[in-house]
Protein backbone atom coordinates (compact mmCIF):
# COMPACT_ATOMS: atom_id res chain seq x y z
CA UNK A 1 0.00 0.00 0.00
CA UNK A 2 1.46 3.24 -0.92
CA UNK A 3 1.81 6.21 1.27
CA UNK A 4 -1.36 7.87 0.10
CA UNK A 5 -3.12 5.11 -0.01
CA UNK A 6 -2.12 4.12 3.20
CA UNK A 7 -3.15 7.45 4.87
CA UNK A 8 -6.62 7.30 2.98
CA UNK A 9 -7.31 3.75 5.01
CA UNK A 10 -6.71 5.54 8.07
CA UNK A 11 -8.15 8.43 7.42
CA UNK A 12 -11.85 6.47 6.22
CA UNK A 13 -11.18 4.38 9.77
CA UNK A 14 -10.84 7.03 11.95
CA UNK A 15 -13.77 8.68 10.40
CA UNK A 16 -15.32 5.22 10.58
CA UNK A 17 -15.19 4.92 14.38
CA UNK A 18 -15.34 8.60 15.03
CA UNK A 19 -18.69 7.46 13.76
CA UNK A 20 -19.83 4.90 15.63
CA UNK A 21 -19.87 2.61 12.77
CA UNK A 22 -17.61 -0.23 13.33
CA UNK A 23 -20.24 -1.33 16.33
CA UNK A 24 -20.63 -5.03 15.15
CA UNK A 25 -24.77 -4.17 15.41
CA UNK A 26 -24.35 -1.60 11.83
CA UNK A 27 -24.62 -4.73 8.84
CA UNK A 28 -22.79 -2.30 6.47
CA UNK A 29 -20.68 0.87 6.82
CA UNK A 30 -18.63 2.08 3.90
CA UNK A 31 -16.27 4.74 3.46
CA UNK A 32 -15.24 6.27 0.89
CA UNK A 33 -15.23 3.75 -1.18
CA UNK A 34 -13.60 3.42 -4.11
CA UNK A 35 -12.26 1.04 -7.18
CA UNK A 36 -10.32 1.77 -9.96
CA UNK A 37 -9.63 -0.73 -13.08
CA UNK A 38 -7.13 0.82 -14.82
CA UNK A 39 -7.95 3.72 -16.48
CA UNK A 40 -12.06 3.17 -15.27
CA UNK A 41 -13.32 4.34 -11.75
CA UNK A 42 -15.72 1.68 -11.44
CA UNK A 43 -17.09 2.80 -8.04
CA UNK A 44 -16.40 6.36 -7.02
CA UNK A 45 -15.40 7.31 -3.37
CA UNK A 46 -19.06 5.99 -1.85
CA UNK A 47 -19.77 6.60 1.81
CA UNK A 48 -23.15 5.01 3.09
CA UNK A 49 -24.56 3.16 6.10
CA UNK A 50 -26.88 0.63 6.32
CA UNK A 51 -29.57 0.22 9.32
CA UNK A 52 -30.33 -3.33 10.86
CA UNK A 53 -33.62 -4.51 9.59
CA UNK A 54 -33.81 -2.19 6.30
CA UNK A 55 -33.73 -2.60 2.88
CA UNK A 56 -32.16 -1.00 0.62
CA UNK A 57 -31.91 -0.65 -3.00
CA UNK A 58 -28.81 -0.08 -5.11
CA UNK A 59 -30.12 1.56 -8.38
CA UNK A 60 -27.90 2.41 -11.21
CA UNK A 61 -27.78 1.71 -14.63
CA UNK A 62 -25.26 -0.55 -16.53
CA UNK A 63 -21.80 0.06 -15.23
CA UNK A 64 -23.34 2.57 -12.41
CA UNK A 65 -20.74 0.27 -10.36
CA UNK A 66 -23.68 -1.96 -8.23
CA UNK A 67 -22.01 -4.98 -8.94
CA UNK A 68 -18.64 -3.77 -8.11
CA UNK A 69 -20.10 -2.30 -5.06
CA UNK A 70 -21.26 -5.46 -3.92
CA UNK A 71 -18.37 -7.45 -4.52
CA UNK A 72 -16.47 -5.33 -2.57
CA UNK A 73 -18.99 -5.36 0.33
CA UNK A 74 -18.72 -9.46 0.05
CA UNK A 75 -14.88 -9.29 -0.03
CA UNK A 76 -14.80 -10.69 -3.89
CA UNK A 77 -12.78 -7.49 -5.04
CA UNK A 78 -10.40 -5.32 -2.84
CA UNK A 79 -11.28 -1.93 -3.10
CA UNK A 80 -8.39 0.68 -4.42
CA UNK A 81 -9.51 3.22 -1.72
CA UNK A 82 -11.88 3.27 1.48
CA UNK A 83 -13.01 0.79 3.58
CA UNK A 84 -15.74 -2.00 3.95
CA UNK A 85 -17.07 -3.04 7.69
CA UNK A 86 -19.53 -5.18 7.96
CA UNK A 87 -20.93 -5.64 11.24
CA UNK A 88 -17.97 -3.65 12.75
CA UNK A 89 -15.47 -5.95 10.90
CA UNK A 90 -13.52 -4.84 7.76
CA UNK A 91 -13.91 -6.73 5.08
CA UNK A 92 -10.91 -7.11 3.54
CA UNK A 93 -8.98 -8.24 6.39
CA UNK A 94 -11.49 -10.25 9.00
CA UNK A 95 -14.01 -11.62 6.37
CA UNK A 96 -13.97 -15.00 8.38
CA UNK A 97 -15.37 -13.26 11.67
CA UNK A 98 -18.63 -12.48 10.00
CA UNK A 99 -19.02 -14.56 6.58
CA UNK A 100 -21.22 -16.85 8.48
CA UNK A 101 -23.75 -13.65 8.86
CA UNK A 102 -23.89 -12.88 5.50
CA UNK A 103 -25.14 -14.81 2.10
CA UNK A 104 -25.86 -13.49 -1.24
CA UNK A 105 -27.23 -14.59 -4.60
CA UNK A 106 -26.14 -12.84 -8.23
CA UNK A 107 -26.98 -14.11 -11.58
CA UNK A 108 -23.05 -14.23 -11.91
CA UNK A 109 -22.65 -17.56 -10.25
CA UNK A 110 -23.98 -20.61 -9.66
CA UNK A 111 -24.57 -23.78 -8.10
CA UNK A 112 -22.35 -26.59 -9.55
CA UNK A 113 -24.81 -28.00 -11.78
CA UNK A 114 -23.63 -31.95 -11.81
CA UNK A 115 -24.86 -32.17 -7.99
CA UNK A 116 -28.12 -32.47 -7.57
CA UNK A 117 -29.72 -29.55 -5.19
CA UNK A 118 -30.30 -31.40 -2.31
CA UNK A 119 -26.55 -32.31 -2.62
CA UNK A 120 -25.90 -28.28 -3.05
CA UNK A 121 -28.00 -27.43 -0.53
CA UNK A 122 -26.41 -29.85 1.59
CA UNK A 123 -22.64 -28.75 0.89
CA UNK A 124 -23.97 -25.36 1.62
CA UNK A 125 -25.35 -26.10 4.78
CA UNK A 126 -22.01 -27.75 5.83
CA UNK A 127 -19.70 -24.26 5.06
CA UNK A 128 -22.12 -22.54 6.76
CA UNK A 129 -21.66 -24.64 10.07
CA UNK A 130 -25.60 -25.75 10.10
CA UNK A 131 -25.89 -28.27 13.34
CA UNK A 132 -29.68 -28.76 11.40
CA UNK A 133 -29.17 -28.97 7.80
CA UNK A 134 -31.62 -31.78 6.90
CA UNK A 135 -34.52 -30.05 8.58
CA UNK A 136 -33.14 -26.73 7.50
CA UNK A 137 -33.19 -27.92 4.01
CA UNK A 138 -36.70 -29.33 4.45
CA UNK A 139 -38.29 -26.37 6.14
CA UNK A 140 -36.36 -23.69 3.45
CA UNK A 141 -37.63 -25.68 -0.17
CA UNK A 142 -41.08 -26.03 1.09
CA UNK A 143 -41.16 -22.40 2.34
CA UNK A 144 -39.77 -21.78 -1.34
CA UNK A 145 -42.07 -24.83 -3.25
CA UNK A 146 -38.86 -26.59 -4.30
CA UNK A 147 -39.06 -29.84 -2.98
CA UNK A 148 -39.92 -31.60 -6.33
CA UNK A 149 -36.49 -30.12 -7.22
CA UNK A 150 -34.65 -31.35 -4.68
CA UNK A 151 -33.56 -34.77 -6.47
CA UNK A 152 -32.74 -32.84 -9.73
CA UNK A 153 -30.04 -31.94 -11.17
CA UNK A 154 -29.44 -27.86 -10.50
CA UNK A 155 -27.58 -27.99 -14.47
CA UNK A 156 -30.91 -29.27 -15.39
CA UNK A 157 -33.40 -26.10 -13.82
CA UNK A 158 -34.93 -23.63 -16.01
CA UNK A 159 -33.54 -20.06 -14.97
CA UNK A 160 -36.23 -19.64 -12.91
CA UNK A 161 -35.67 -22.58 -10.80
CA UNK A 162 -32.29 -22.09 -10.84
CA UNK A 163 -33.23 -18.60 -9.16
CA UNK A 164 -35.37 -20.11 -6.64
CA UNK A 165 -32.48 -22.64 -5.71
CA UNK A 166 -30.15 -20.03 -5.75
CA UNK A 167 -32.48 -18.29 -3.44
CA UNK A 168 -32.80 -20.97 -1.44
CA UNK A 169 -29.24 -21.08 -0.58
CA UNK A 170 -29.28 -17.56 0.13
CA UNK A 171 -31.35 -18.09 2.93
CA UNK A 172 -30.02 -21.44 4.39
CA UNK A 173 -28.04 -19.33 6.81
CA UNK A 174 -30.98 -17.23 7.89
CA UNK A 175 -28.09 -14.27 6.98
CA UNK A 176 -28.38 -10.79 8.97
CA UNK A 177 -27.27 -9.46 6.25
CA UNK A 178 -28.45 -10.65 2.43
CA UNK A 179 -26.79 -9.24 -0.91
CA UNK A 180 -28.65 -9.86 -3.84
CA UNK A 181 -27.32 -8.53 -7.19
CA UNK A 182 -30.02 -8.39 -9.74
CA UNK A 183 -32.60 -11.03 -7.75
CA UNK A 184 -34.87 -11.24 -10.99
CA UNK A 185 -33.32 -11.10 -13.75
CA UNK A 186 -33.97 -13.07 -16.62
CA UNK A 187 -37.09 -13.95 -14.89
CA UNK A 188 -40.53 -13.63 -16.17
CA UNK A 189 -42.95 -11.31 -14.22
CA UNK A 190 -44.91 -14.10 -12.26
CA UNK A 191 -41.88 -15.68 -11.33
CA UNK A 192 -39.95 -12.52 -10.55
CA UNK A 193 -43.26 -11.07 -8.57
CA UNK A 194 -42.43 -14.47 -6.64
CA UNK A 195 -39.26 -13.79 -5.51
CA UNK A 196 -40.12 -10.91 -4.34
CA UNK A 197 -42.74 -11.82 -2.52
CA UNK A 198 -40.56 -14.17 -0.48
CA UNK A 199 -37.90 -11.70 0.07
CA UNK A 200 -40.27 -8.98 1.31
CA UNK A 201 -41.92 -11.64 3.36
CA UNK A 202 -38.02 -12.91 4.55
CA UNK A 203 -37.33 -9.49 5.48
CA UNK A 204 -40.01 -9.42 7.76
CA UNK A 205 -39.73 -12.34 9.52
CA UNK A 206 -36.14 -12.27 10.27
CA UNK A 207 -35.78 -8.52 10.33
CA UNK A 208 -32.38 -8.90 8.27
CA UNK A 209 -31.09 -5.96 6.37
CA UNK A 210 -31.55 -6.45 2.51
CA UNK A 211 -29.10 -4.83 -0.06
CA UNK A 212 -30.19 -5.44 -3.54
CA UNK A 213 -28.57 -4.39 -6.10
CA UNK A 214 -31.09 -3.77 -9.51
CA UNK A 215 -32.39 -1.64 -12.50
CA UNK A 216 -35.49 -3.11 -12.32
CA UNK A 217 -38.04 -0.30 -11.04
CA UNK A 218 -40.88 -2.18 -10.02
CA UNK A 219 -38.65 -4.36 -7.90
CA UNK A 220 -37.49 -1.03 -5.95
CA UNK A 221 -40.33 0.29 -5.43
CA UNK A 222 -41.79 -3.00 -3.89
CA UNK A 223 -38.98 -3.80 -1.82
CA UNK A 224 -36.93 -0.93 -0.77
CA UNK A 225 -37.02 1.14 2.18
CA UNK A 226 -34.33 3.41 0.25
CA UNK A 227 -32.70 3.82 -2.98
CA UNK A 228 -29.21 4.52 -3.45
CA UNK A 229 -28.90 6.02 -6.78
CA UNK A 230 -25.67 5.61 -8.75
CA UNK A 231 -24.44 6.95 -11.91
CA UNK A 232 -20.96 6.46 -13.47
CA UNK A 233 -19.68 4.77 -9.61
CA UNK A 234 -21.18 7.76 -7.47
CA UNK A 235 -23.98 8.26 -5.66
CA UNK A 236 -26.10 10.57 -6.64
CA UNK A 237 -29.23 10.53 -4.42
CA UNK A 238 -29.86 8.35 -0.84
CA UNK A 239 -34.11 8.68 -0.26
CA UNK A 240 -36.52 6.73 0.27
CA UNK A 241 -38.32 5.90 -3.03
CA UNK A 242 -41.17 8.36 -2.86
CA UNK A 243 -38.62 11.33 -1.72
CA UNK A 244 -36.81 10.70 -4.91
CA UNK A 245 -39.66 10.51 -6.97
CA UNK A 246 -40.83 14.37 -5.46
CA UNK A 247 -36.95 15.14 -5.72
CA UNK A 248 -37.11 14.87 -9.32
CA UNK A 249 -40.42 15.55 -9.94
CA UNK A 250 -41.48 12.43 -11.66
CA UNK A 251 -44.33 10.17 -11.73
CA UNK A 252 -42.21 6.99 -11.11
CA UNK A 253 -38.83 5.52 -10.39
CA UNK A 254 -38.43 4.70 -14.08
CA UNK A 255 -38.70 8.07 -14.82
CA UNK A 256 -36.40 9.26 -12.15
CA UNK A 257 -33.99 6.47 -13.42
CA UNK A 258 -34.51 7.74 -17.10
CA UNK A 259 -33.44 11.28 -15.81
CA UNK A 260 -30.41 9.97 -14.49
CA UNK A 261 -28.91 8.11 -17.28
CA UNK A 262 -29.57 10.33 -19.68
CA UNK A 263 -27.88 13.29 -17.58
CA UNK A 264 -31.15 15.34 -16.91
CA UNK A 265 -31.29 17.26 -13.83
CA UNK A 266 -33.72 17.48 -10.81
CA UNK A 267 -37.03 19.67 -11.43
CA UNK A 268 -36.00 21.97 -9.33
CA UNK A 269 -32.67 23.14 -11.29
CA UNK A 270 -33.79 21.80 -14.62
CA UNK A 271 -33.37 25.77 -15.71
CA UNK A 272 -30.20 26.15 -14.91
CA UNK A 273 -28.30 22.86 -15.27
CA UNK A 274 -30.66 20.60 -18.35
CA UNK A 275 -28.15 19.34 -19.62
CA UNK A 276 -25.82 18.21 -16.76
CA UNK A 277 -26.09 15.38 -14.89
CA UNK A 278 -27.67 15.89 -11.70
CA UNK A 279 -25.22 17.05 -8.59
CA UNK A 280 -23.73 14.47 -6.50
CA UNK A 281 -24.99 14.27 -3.38
CA UNK A 282 -22.90 13.03 -0.57
CA UNK A 283 -24.50 11.30 1.95
CA UNK B 1 -45.06 -16.19 9.26
CA UNK B 2 -47.44 -17.98 11.31
CA UNK B 3 -46.71 -18.99 14.80
CA UNK B 4 -46.89 -22.91 14.34
CA UNK B 5 -44.41 -22.48 11.30
CA UNK B 6 -42.01 -20.28 12.97
CA UNK B 7 -41.98 -23.01 15.58
CA UNK B 8 -41.32 -26.09 13.22
CA UNK B 9 -37.87 -27.75 13.03
CA UNK B 10 -35.58 -26.22 10.33
CA UNK B 11 -37.61 -22.10 10.92
CA UNK B 12 -34.74 -21.23 12.49
CA UNK B 13 -30.89 -22.78 11.56
CA UNK B 14 -28.81 -23.80 14.21
CA UNK B 15 -25.37 -22.20 13.36
CA UNK B 16 -22.38 -24.05 15.08
CA UNK B 17 -19.39 -21.45 15.70
CA UNK B 18 -17.53 -20.44 12.99
CA UNK B 19 -14.21 -20.41 14.28
CA UNK B 20 -11.66 -22.79 15.43
CA UNK B 21 -10.22 -26.68 14.83
CA UNK B 22 -13.74 -28.03 14.62
CA UNK B 23 -15.53 -25.60 12.35
CA UNK B 24 -12.24 -25.25 9.71
CA UNK B 25 -12.72 -29.50 9.67
CA UNK B 26 -16.19 -29.51 9.38
CA UNK B 27 -15.80 -26.92 6.33
CA UNK B 28 -13.51 -28.66 4.95
CA UNK B 29 -15.71 -32.03 5.22
CA UNK B 30 -18.24 -30.15 3.64
CA UNK B 31 -16.63 -29.28 0.50
CA UNK B 32 -14.72 -32.71 0.58
CA UNK B 33 -18.34 -34.32 0.22
CA UNK B 34 -19.57 -31.73 -2.62
CA UNK B 35 -16.35 -33.65 -4.86
CA UNK B 36 -17.55 -37.25 -3.86
CA UNK B 37 -20.71 -36.33 -5.08
CA UNK B 38 -19.30 -34.65 -7.98
CA UNK B 39 -17.80 -38.05 -8.65
CA UNK B 40 -20.43 -39.73 -8.13
CA UNK B 41 -22.78 -38.32 -10.55
CA UNK B 42 -20.56 -39.66 -13.49
CA UNK B 43 -19.86 -43.18 -14.31
CA UNK B 44 -17.72 -42.18 -16.76
CA UNK B 45 -15.27 -40.14 -14.65
CA UNK B 46 -15.27 -42.99 -12.39
CA UNK B 47 -13.61 -45.00 -15.35
CA UNK B 48 -11.59 -42.39 -16.40
CA UNK B 49 -9.76 -42.16 -13.33
CA UNK B 50 -9.15 -45.90 -13.22
CA UNK B 51 -8.35 -46.42 -17.34
CA UNK B 52 -5.52 -44.31 -18.77
CA UNK B 53 -3.29 -45.28 -15.58
CA UNK B 54 -4.03 -49.15 -16.50
CA UNK B 55 -3.36 -48.38 -20.20
CA UNK B 56 -0.02 -47.03 -19.33
CA UNK B 57 0.86 -49.57 -16.64
CA UNK B 58 -0.02 -52.17 -19.39
CA UNK B 59 2.43 -50.49 -22.14
CA UNK B 60 4.97 -50.08 -19.86
CA UNK B 61 4.46 -53.72 -18.20
CA UNK B 62 4.47 -55.18 -22.03
CA UNK B 63 7.54 -53.59 -22.47
CA UNK B 64 9.34 -54.38 -19.32
CA UNK B 65 8.39 -57.80 -20.42
CA UNK B 66 9.70 -57.70 -23.85
CA UNK B 67 13.59 -56.30 -22.34
CA UNK B 68 13.04 -58.81 -19.42
CA UNK B 69 14.16 -61.60 -22.92
CA UNK B 70 17.19 -59.21 -23.99
CA UNK B 71 20.70 -59.39 -22.54
CA UNK B 72 20.77 -55.55 -20.72
CA UNK B 73 21.18 -56.46 -16.93
CA UNK B 74 19.44 -52.92 -16.61
CA UNK B 75 16.43 -54.06 -18.68
CA UNK B 76 16.41 -57.61 -16.77
CA UNK B 77 16.10 -56.06 -13.67
CA UNK B 78 12.56 -56.84 -12.10
CA UNK B 79 9.68 -54.17 -12.50
CA UNK B 80 12.17 -51.13 -12.86
CA UNK B 81 10.23 -49.98 -15.27
CA UNK B 82 6.26 -50.30 -14.22
CA UNK B 83 7.41 -49.33 -10.68
CA UNK B 84 8.57 -46.12 -12.30
CA UNK B 85 5.46 -45.40 -13.82
CA UNK B 86 3.72 -46.23 -11.17
CA UNK B 87 5.19 -44.15 -9.39
CA UNK B 88 4.92 -41.63 -11.87
CA UNK B 89 1.47 -41.84 -11.50
CA UNK B 90 0.91 -41.28 -8.58
CA UNK B 91 2.39 -37.40 -8.64
CA UNK B 92 0.58 -36.83 -11.98
CA UNK B 93 -2.68 -38.10 -10.98
CA UNK B 94 -2.53 -36.67 -7.45
CA UNK B 95 -1.56 -33.77 -9.54
CA UNK B 96 -4.35 -33.64 -11.97
CA UNK B 97 -6.74 -34.36 -8.75
CA UNK B 98 -5.60 -31.39 -7.04
CA UNK B 99 -6.03 -29.00 -10.17
CA UNK B 100 -8.91 -30.26 -12.18
CA UNK B 101 -10.49 -30.41 -9.10
CA UNK B 102 -10.18 -26.44 -8.67
CA UNK B 103 -10.85 -25.69 -12.14
CA UNK B 104 -13.94 -27.79 -11.79
CA UNK B 105 -15.09 -24.63 -9.51
CA UNK B 106 -14.32 -22.28 -12.08
CA UNK B 107 -16.52 -24.11 -14.91
CA UNK B 108 -19.43 -23.91 -12.76
CA UNK B 109 -18.94 -20.66 -11.77
CA UNK B 110 -18.92 -21.65 -7.70
CA UNK B 111 -15.65 -20.16 -6.75
CA UNK B 112 -17.58 -16.64 -5.75
CA UNK B 113 -20.56 -18.99 -3.89
CA UNK B 114 -17.29 -20.37 -2.34
CA UNK B 115 -15.05 -17.37 -1.48
CA UNK B 116 -18.29 -15.51 -0.08
CA UNK B 117 -18.90 -18.29 2.20
CA UNK B 118 -17.28 -18.72 5.47
CA UNK B 119 -14.86 -21.67 4.11
CA UNK B 120 -11.44 -19.96 4.15
CA UNK B 121 -8.91 -19.85 1.34
CA UNK B 122 -6.46 -22.72 3.21
CA UNK B 123 -9.88 -24.81 4.15
CA UNK B 124 -9.89 -24.60 0.33
CA UNK B 125 -6.26 -25.71 -0.26
CA UNK B 126 -6.93 -28.34 2.14
CA UNK B 127 -10.45 -30.00 0.54
CA UNK B 128 -8.04 -30.18 -2.67
CA UNK B 129 -5.59 -32.01 -1.17
CA UNK B 130 -7.48 -34.20 1.00
CA UNK B 131 -9.77 -35.07 -2.44
CA UNK B 132 -6.27 -35.61 -4.81
CA UNK B 133 -5.41 -37.69 -2.25
CA UNK B 134 -9.33 -40.14 -2.42
CA UNK B 135 -9.33 -39.70 -5.94
CA UNK B 136 -5.43 -41.07 -6.22
CA UNK B 137 -6.87 -44.04 -4.39
CA UNK B 138 -9.37 -45.18 -6.29
CA UNK B 139 -7.25 -44.50 -9.26
CA UNK B 140 -4.28 -46.13 -8.50
CA UNK B 141 -5.39 -49.31 -6.03
CA UNK B 142 -6.66 -51.05 -8.67
CA UNK B 143 -4.16 -50.24 -11.33
CA UNK B 144 -1.74 -51.72 -8.84
CA UNK B 145 -3.58 -55.02 -8.21
CA UNK B 146 -3.71 -55.29 -11.85
CA UNK B 147 0.19 -54.82 -12.21
CA UNK B 148 0.44 -57.21 -9.76
CA UNK B 149 -1.83 -59.91 -11.56
CA UNK B 150 -0.75 -59.34 -14.98
CA UNK B 151 3.01 -58.81 -14.24
CA UNK B 152 3.60 -59.68 -11.00
CA UNK B 153 5.06 -56.29 -9.80
CA UNK B 154 3.57 -55.75 -5.96
CA UNK B 155 4.29 -52.43 -5.32
CA UNK B 156 4.37 -53.23 -1.58
CA UNK B 157 7.49 -54.92 -2.75
CA UNK B 158 9.43 -51.32 -1.90
CA UNK B 159 8.06 -51.78 1.57
CA UNK B 160 8.37 -49.03 4.05
CA UNK B 161 10.13 -46.86 1.84
CA UNK B 162 6.98 -46.68 -0.31
CA UNK B 163 5.04 -44.52 2.03
CA UNK B 164 7.40 -42.46 2.12
CA UNK B 165 7.79 -42.23 -1.75
CA UNK B 166 3.84 -41.91 -1.74
CA UNK B 167 4.28 -38.62 1.02
CA UNK B 168 6.88 -36.87 -1.59
CA UNK B 169 5.23 -37.03 -4.50
CA UNK B 170 1.68 -36.16 -2.88
CA UNK B 171 3.39 -33.36 -1.56
CA UNK B 172 5.33 -32.09 -4.63
CA UNK B 173 1.63 -32.96 -6.67
CA UNK B 174 -0.19 -30.34 -4.22
CA UNK B 175 3.16 -27.76 -4.76
CA UNK B 176 2.31 -27.65 -8.71
CA UNK B 177 -0.96 -27.89 -8.50
CA UNK B 178 -1.25 -24.87 -6.16
CA UNK B 179 0.57 -23.01 -8.66
CA UNK B 180 -1.14 -23.86 -11.68
CA UNK B 181 -4.46 -23.01 -9.41
CA UNK B 182 -3.04 -20.18 -8.61
CA UNK B 183 -2.42 -18.89 -12.08
CA UNK B 184 -6.06 -19.70 -13.71
CA UNK B 185 -7.09 -17.62 -10.94
CA UNK B 186 -5.34 -14.78 -11.90
CA UNK B 187 -5.27 -15.26 -15.76
CA UNK B 188 -8.78 -17.28 -15.73
CA UNK B 189 -9.40 -20.52 -17.78
CA UNK B 190 -7.11 -19.82 -20.64
CA UNK B 191 -4.22 -21.08 -18.42
CA UNK B 192 -6.32 -24.13 -17.59
CA UNK B 193 -3.96 -26.14 -19.98
CA UNK B 194 -1.16 -25.35 -17.39
CA UNK B 195 -2.78 -27.63 -15.19
CA UNK B 196 -2.15 -30.54 -17.29
CA UNK B 197 1.58 -29.51 -18.41
CA UNK B 198 3.12 -28.23 -15.83
CA UNK B 199 3.58 -31.86 -13.92
CA UNK B 200 5.10 -32.56 -17.38
CA UNK B 201 7.79 -30.71 -17.34
CA UNK B 202 9.04 -32.77 -14.19
CA UNK B 203 9.27 -35.73 -16.33
CA UNK B 204 12.59 -35.35 -17.75
CA UNK B 205 14.11 -33.40 -14.75
CA UNK B 206 13.20 -36.19 -12.10
CA UNK B 207 14.77 -38.84 -13.98
CA UNK B 208 11.46 -40.90 -14.01
CA UNK B 209 12.96 -43.70 -16.34
CA UNK B 210 16.70 -43.27 -16.02
CA UNK B 211 19.17 -42.65 -13.39
CA UNK B 212 20.56 -38.73 -12.52
CA UNK B 213 23.63 -39.54 -13.65
CA UNK B 214 22.81 -39.93 -17.12
CA UNK B 215 22.66 -36.05 -16.92
CA UNK B 216 24.26 -33.58 -17.82
CA UNK B 217 26.37 -32.17 -14.87
CA UNK B 218 24.59 -28.33 -14.29
CA UNK B 219 21.05 -30.32 -14.53
CA UNK B 220 21.96 -33.09 -12.09
CA UNK B 221 21.96 -29.90 -9.66
CA UNK B 222 18.22 -29.17 -11.34
CA UNK B 223 17.19 -32.65 -10.82
CA UNK B 224 18.93 -33.10 -7.25
CA UNK B 225 17.28 -30.14 -6.08
CA UNK B 226 13.66 -31.51 -7.34
CA UNK B 227 12.01 -33.77 -4.64
CA UNK B 228 10.54 -36.37 -6.92
CA UNK B 229 14.19 -37.59 -8.38
CA UNK B 230 15.06 -38.86 -5.10
CA UNK B 231 11.94 -41.17 -5.16
CA UNK B 232 12.80 -42.29 -8.19
CA UNK B 233 16.51 -42.65 -7.65
CA UNK B 234 15.30 -44.79 -4.56
CA UNK B 235 13.14 -47.02 -6.03
CA UNK B 236 15.89 -48.00 -8.71
CA UNK B 237 17.91 -48.42 -5.73
CA UNK B 238 15.94 -50.54 -3.96
CA UNK B 239 15.08 -52.48 -7.11
CA UNK B 240 18.24 -53.05 -8.60
CA UNK B 241 20.69 -53.53 -5.72
CA UNK B 242 18.77 -53.87 -2.86
CA UNK B 243 20.09 -50.77 -0.88
CA UNK B 244 17.91 -47.74 0.32
CA UNK B 245 19.25 -44.35 1.68
CA UNK B 246 17.00 -42.73 3.92
CA UNK B 247 18.74 -39.59 3.98
CA UNK B 248 18.03 -39.24 0.27
CA UNK B 249 14.56 -38.96 1.12
CA UNK B 250 14.66 -36.91 4.54
CA UNK B 251 16.50 -34.15 1.92
CA UNK B 252 13.25 -35.35 -0.64
CA UNK B 253 10.47 -34.14 2.36
CA UNK B 254 13.15 -30.69 3.28
CA UNK B 255 12.27 -29.64 -0.05
CA UNK B 256 8.88 -30.54 -0.19
CA UNK B 257 8.37 -28.06 2.38
CA UNK B 258 9.85 -25.46 0.82
CA UNK B 259 8.10 -26.11 -2.37
CA UNK B 260 4.91 -26.43 -0.59
CA UNK B 261 5.38 -22.99 1.43
CA UNK B 262 6.14 -21.77 -2.47
CA UNK B 263 3.20 -23.23 -3.31
CA UNK B 264 0.99 -21.66 -1.06
CA UNK B 265 2.19 -18.33 -1.48
CA UNK B 266 1.47 -18.16 -5.00
CA UNK B 267 -1.30 -19.04 -4.33
CA UNK B 268 -2.20 -16.64 -1.92
CA UNK B 269 -0.40 -13.54 -4.11
CA UNK B 270 -2.22 -14.62 -6.62
CA UNK B 271 -5.60 -14.73 -5.03
CA UNK B 272 -4.81 -11.43 -3.49
CA UNK B 273 -4.20 -10.30 -7.56
CA UNK B 274 -7.57 -11.46 -8.38
CA UNK B 275 -9.49 -9.68 -5.90
CA UNK B 276 -7.71 -6.60 -6.47
CA UNK B 277 -8.40 -6.87 -10.25
CA UNK B 278 -11.97 -7.96 -10.48
CA UNK B 279 -11.18 -11.22 -12.07
CA UNK B 280 -13.14 -13.50 -9.55
CA UNK B 281 -16.28 -11.80 -10.68
CA UNK B 282 -15.71 -12.77 -14.11
CA UNK B 283 -14.46 -16.11 -13.62
CA UNK B 284 -16.98 -18.94 -15.46
CA UNK B 285 -17.02 -20.98 -18.77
Amino acid sequence: MDERVDGFAKQAGASLAEAGVMDARVPVAVRDLTKIYGSVTAVDHISFRLEPSTTVALLGGNGAGKTTTIAMLLGLVMPSFGEVRVFGADISRNRGEVAHRLNFQSPYVDLPARLTVRQNLTVYAGLYGLANAAERIAYIAEDLQIEPLLDRLTGKLSAGQKTRVGLAKALLNAPELLLLDEPTASLDPDTADWIRRKLKDYARAHGGTLLIASHNMTEVERLADRVILLHQGRIIEDETPKALITTFGRKSLEEVFLDVVRGRAKRDSDDTNGDQPPARKVS
Amino acid sequence: MSTARTARSGAEPIVLPPMGLSASLRRIGALVRRYIYLLRSSGVRLVELIYWPFLQMLTWGFLQKYLAGTTSPLAQAAGVLIGSILLWDILFRSNIGFATTFIEEMWSRNLGNLLTSPLRPYELVFALSVWSVIRLSVSMVPVATAAYLFFGFNLLDLGLPLVAFFAVLVLTSWSIGLISAGVILRYGLGAEELAWSLAFLLLPLCCVYYPVSVLPGWLQVVALALPPTHVFEGMRSILLHNTFDATELWWALSLNAVYLFVGYLTFSRFLASARVNGSLLQLGE
